[in-house]
Order: structure tokens, then sequence, then C-alpha cells
């Protein structure tokens, strides 16, 4: 006895259909960041907080050459993108751990979807609250370039930052075991902006430290982001360039993978 | 042209055949064997561990299994998951509503990622909850719901592709004897649309009361399997208890009625007799009438699915299963 097997989607309605369910998934996100006070926190006080902090209370007594504010403004920014990424590996792995993945896997809906959802609401999010925090810092004192050309580049930057620390946490997220093990990435994404050029000049640390601060991918996203909106040199966007896409190159099949392998137990 | 068939057998709707599975050395699966016609309720009985969920996740493609075949709607649930997929329905042990989404956004989630397109969705949703009497709550976020509210919702959102076959996993596992009623409702209401329910429960009551047939699962295999009554018949029939006016008469009435093996209780003043037709209890009475042996109650006590159960799944049952 044989049946017939169903027609298998032909590959442009499946790209359709996971851009159709991404939508889907990345509107239930966004409601969900409105309804909860502790996404709020995260990705709108949080940033505010994190730049009036340096701009007031530690930035008399540091100097850098320029305008302290003109140099931390870019440092606040990928500070903030790592704070909604840890936020993304929670949500994720909350979705793992419950009842909505069977609600999920048991719909004849895209399952990448499910990812990049995620990832595409936790990019809006982001740059929704790096739209505010340029705005406030300039209220405040920011002088940054005027070259709409130099702007649109930087806000494609983060754009891209965003991207590759969310497909970051992503993995994590499908690897946790629990939400409370996802938010263990956040330590991570907290604490590389400090040991890079986020908020002082790699030259001042210690000899130990500053190959590390010098060379991991968080100082030439940084000083990319610096060179556009500051109006100075941009060495670094091809380094920064390839972290990224390197990145995703990485991240986006490792999550596929996982999360393939995690569902299928 | 082939001549048509006489009398074809009605088409099954899910067709389990020696299904099993293990978790490492653990057997969970041990040869399942069930045929579920369309538009009827099946109900899989059995003691925590009994494999129900297993079975049902595997039925419903989110579990692999390791051997045998299942079809649902003539899909083999192995080979064409997706076609399968489109075919259910599943609610599960714990309700799997978005808690931040009001119920109204839960249910058009799902009729989006179903494909129905953002206004049928819409009107989809509306339908069932009116159906599901959550009207009034449909704006609320579902984590201000009630546990009844919450697997009513739960069970709207696997109705909304309307499929014709759906699971059930302990669907009232730990509501208030209300909200359990209102479920059976909702589920004897799928079923007179035509919809199959496969349902796993551990309340003899529940199956009892909704399903056509029932499957008691015990140690991974089918222990035994059927319609209530015919479960309920092979441990027994009815029994009839009277209650004799004067205890001392107990050893003549006793006497009188040896033939239909009598068992007399003369701390209760009872005797106590199967039952095979009810005319015999016109019969004994008229007796005990005529020799003067009056008696003040009658009562009728018939097994109950209890009686099946922990006849089948009793630990001694398990050792010769193996």
């Amino acid at each position: 006895m044989t049946t017939a097997p169903a027609p298998a989607p032909s590959p442009l309605g499946r790209a359709y259909w996971l851009l159709a369910d991404s939508a889907v998934l990345t509107a239930r996100s966004l409601r969900h960041n409105l309804r909860q006070f502790d996404a709020l926190l995260l990705s709108v006080i949080l940033p505010l907080t994190l730049l009036l902090m340096f701009v007031y209370v530690f930035g008399g007594a540091l100097h850098v050459g320029t305008a302290y504010i003109d140099y931390v403004v870019p440092g606040i920014l990928i500070s903030a993108a790592g704070y909604a990424a840890s936020q993304t590996a929670v949500a994720f792995s909350q979705d793992l751990t419950s009842g909505a993945i069977d609600r999920f896997r048991s719909l004849p809906m895209s399952s990448a979807a499910l990812l990049t959802g995620h990832v595409t609401a936790s990019l809006l999010r982001n740059l929704l609250s790096t739209l505010l925090v340029l705005g406030t810092a300039v209220a405040i004192g920011f002088s940054p370039a005027t070259d709409p050309l130099a702007w649109i580049a930087a806000l494609g930057t983060i754009a891209l930052y965003i991207l590759a620390i969310c497909w970051i946490s992503i993995a994590f997220g499908t690897i946790a075991r629990s939400a409370e093990g996802a938010s263990g990435f956040t330590f991570f994404v907290l604490f590389l902006p400090y040991v890079s050029s986020a908020y002082v000049p790699p030259d001042t640390m210690p000899a130990a430290l500053r190959p590390f601060a010098e060379h991991q991918f968080v100082t030439p996203v940084i000083e990319t982001l610096r060179g556009l909106l500051l109006g100075t040199p941009t060495d670094s966007a091809p380094a920064a360039l390839a972290w990224c896409l390197g990145i995703l190159a990485v991240t986006v099949p490792a999550s596929a993978y996982l999360f393939r392998r995690r569902t299928r137990a | 042209m082939p001549a048509p068939t006489a009398a074809a057998p009605p088409p099954a709707s899910i067709e389990v055949r020696g299904l099993t599975k293990s978790y490492g050395d653990h057997r969970v699966l041990r040869g399942i064997d069930l045929t579920v016609p369309r538009g009827t309720v099946f109900a899989l009985l059995g003691p925590n561990g009994a494999g129900k969920t297993t079975l049902v996740r595997a039925l419903a493609t989110l579990q692999p299994f390791d051997g045998g075949t299942a079809r649902v709607e003539g899909r083999d649930v192995r080979t064409q998951p997706a076609a399968v997929r489109g075919l259910i329905g599943l609610t599960g042990q714990y309700a799997s509503v978005d808690e931040l989404l009001t119920g109204e956004e839960n249910l058009v989630m799902v009729g989006r990622l179903l494909h129905l397109g953002r206004a049928r969705a819409r009107r989809r949703a509306a339908e069932l909850l009116d159906r599901f009497d959550l009207t009034a709550a449909a704006r609320r976020q579902t984590r201000t719901y009630s546990g009844g509210m919450r697997r009513r919702l739960d069970l709207a959102a696997s109705l909304m592709a309307s499929p014709p076959v759906v699971f059930l996993d302990e669907p009232t596992t730990g509501l208030d004897p209300r909200s359990r009623r209102t479920m059976w409702d909702v589920v004897r209401a799928m079923v007179a649309d035509g919809t199959t329910v496969l349902l796993t429960t551990q309340y003899l009551e529940e199956a009892d009361r909704l399903a056509d047939r029932i499957a008691v699962l015990h140690g991974g295999r089918v222990a035994t399997e059927g319609t209530a009554a015919e479960l309920k018949a092979q441990v027994g029939r009815e029994r009839v208890t009277l209650t004799l006016a004067r205890p001392a008469d107990l050893p003549a009435a006793a006497r009188l009625l040896r033939a239909a093996d009598p068992q007399a209780d003369p701390a209760d003043g009872t005797l106590s007799l199967p039952l095979h037709r009810t005319d015999d209890l016109r019969a004994l009475l008229n007796a005990l009438a005529d020799a003067r042996l009056p008696v003040t109650a009658v009562r009728i006590t018939a097994p109950t699915l209890d009686d099946v159960f922990f006849a089948v799944t009793a630990p001694a049952e398990l050792e010769t299963a193996r």
C-alpha cells in the first residue's frame, strides 16, 4: 500500500513562509517586550543610565584626548546591543523550555522562523534604543559629524553588530537547559565592552590586557563606529566587517543545527 | 472495472501497529497496536509513567519512535510528518498558551502560522472564542486566566485549523469539577462535528463518560481494550445486595437462594449475589416474599472502570507482561 507523499513546498514558497512566519513571530516578541517591565528596563532605561553615568559620573575623571561624551557614545551603543542580545537568549530559551515549542512544532510553519523572529525583534528593539541613546547624547552635548552617508554607514555597522551577537545569543539559548542558564550569557556580553576601547583607550590598560583589548572583536566595531560618527579615520572597518560576517557565518548554521538537534529529541 | 466491494470496513483515522520506543534501557512502549475509527473518541487510560504522553507525542510527530508504524488519516507519521501536522491539533499536558498575549492574540497568531491569512485567522479566532465561552476575556492577557480558561484557549488553539484529528493529553488534569464538565461538553461538540479525538486521562470517569473505546496502557503495552461496557464485563457483572429485615433470617435466605451462589454478610445482615438479568431480581424478591423473609433494602452495584483499572494494572500483571 502506498500513499502519495505530500507535495514538498517549492523553494520560493518556503522562502515566502519563512518571511511571513518570521513577521508573525517578530510581532509576538515585540508585544512581549512592550508588556514586560524588565524588557523595557534593559532596552531603554539601562542604556540611558549607562550613558548618563559614564558622561557625568566617570567622565570628569577620564581623559581620552577629546570630549569624553564624544568618545564614549559608540561604546554605550555597543553595550546596549549586548543587553538586547542577552534578552534574546533568555526569551528564546524560555520558548524552548515551555509548552510554546510544542505548539509551534505541531504547526505546519517554517521552524527557522522561530529563530529569525527572535533575531528580527531584537534588531528592531535595539535600533530603537540606539536612536534613543543617540538623541539623548546629542541633547547633552554629543557633537557628531553631520555627513548623512556616514550616519547611514554607522547605523549599518550597529545593525550588523547586533545581528552578530543576537545569533551568538540564539546559539547560547539553544544550548541552555533553562532561561536562567541563558541569562548567564549576559555576563559575557556585558564584560566584553569593558575590556575594549568602549570606555577607555586600550593603551591605558596594563600590558597583559592590552593585546586582548586591542584585538577582540568589539574594538574594531567600536573604532569603526567612532570613525563614522566623529569623522575620524575608519581603518578598522574591514576588520569589523570581517569579524561580524565571520561570526554570522559560524553562528547561523550552528544555531540551525543545534536547534534541529534539540527539537528532535 | 473492479466490482464495488460490499460493506467496506469503516475507515480508521488513526492506525498504530507494533509501535516501540525506548529511552536508553527503559522500554517505554513495547509494541502498541491501536485502531481509532473516524469520528470517535478513543481514551488512553493508564497510571503515571504508562507511556500515554510518549505515545501521543509520537503520533503528533513531536517524538521519534524506534519501531512499528503509525498512520494518521492514512499519512505515515514517520515519513510524512509535515502532512500529519496539517491534519492534527494537539493540546498538551501543560497549556502552551502565550501568557503575555491576549486570548485573541494567541489564536490569531496560531491561525497566521497555519497560513490562514489575517482575515480568516481573525474570523476563526472569534468563532472559537465564542464557542469556548472566552469572548468576554478575549482582550485580556492570558496570565490573568484561570486554569480552566487556559485549557479551553489551548484547545481552541489546536482547533484553529479545523483539524480532522485532535490529540488531548490529559485535558482536564488539575481542573475543578465545573471546568472539567465544560471541557467534556466541548469534546462532545467536537466529535459531533465529525472530529476524531484521542485523549489520555488518569480519570476513569472521564474515559467512561467521553470515550467510545478505551485502551488501558500498562507497562508499555495495551493491557486491555474495548468499550467501557466490554471492559467492565471483563471484571464481572452487576451484583445485587439485599438487606434483610431480620438478620436472623440470613441463613434461611441463603439456603433458599443457594442456586444463585449468594454471599452472606452476617455483620451487615446482607446477602449479595450476581445478577444475570433484571428478571432475576423480580424472581428473587418474589421467592423471598413467599418464604416470609422480608427485605428492607435492595442495592444494585455495577462494576466500574476502577475495577478494570485495578485488575489490569496490578503490579503482578506487570511482571507477567515481561
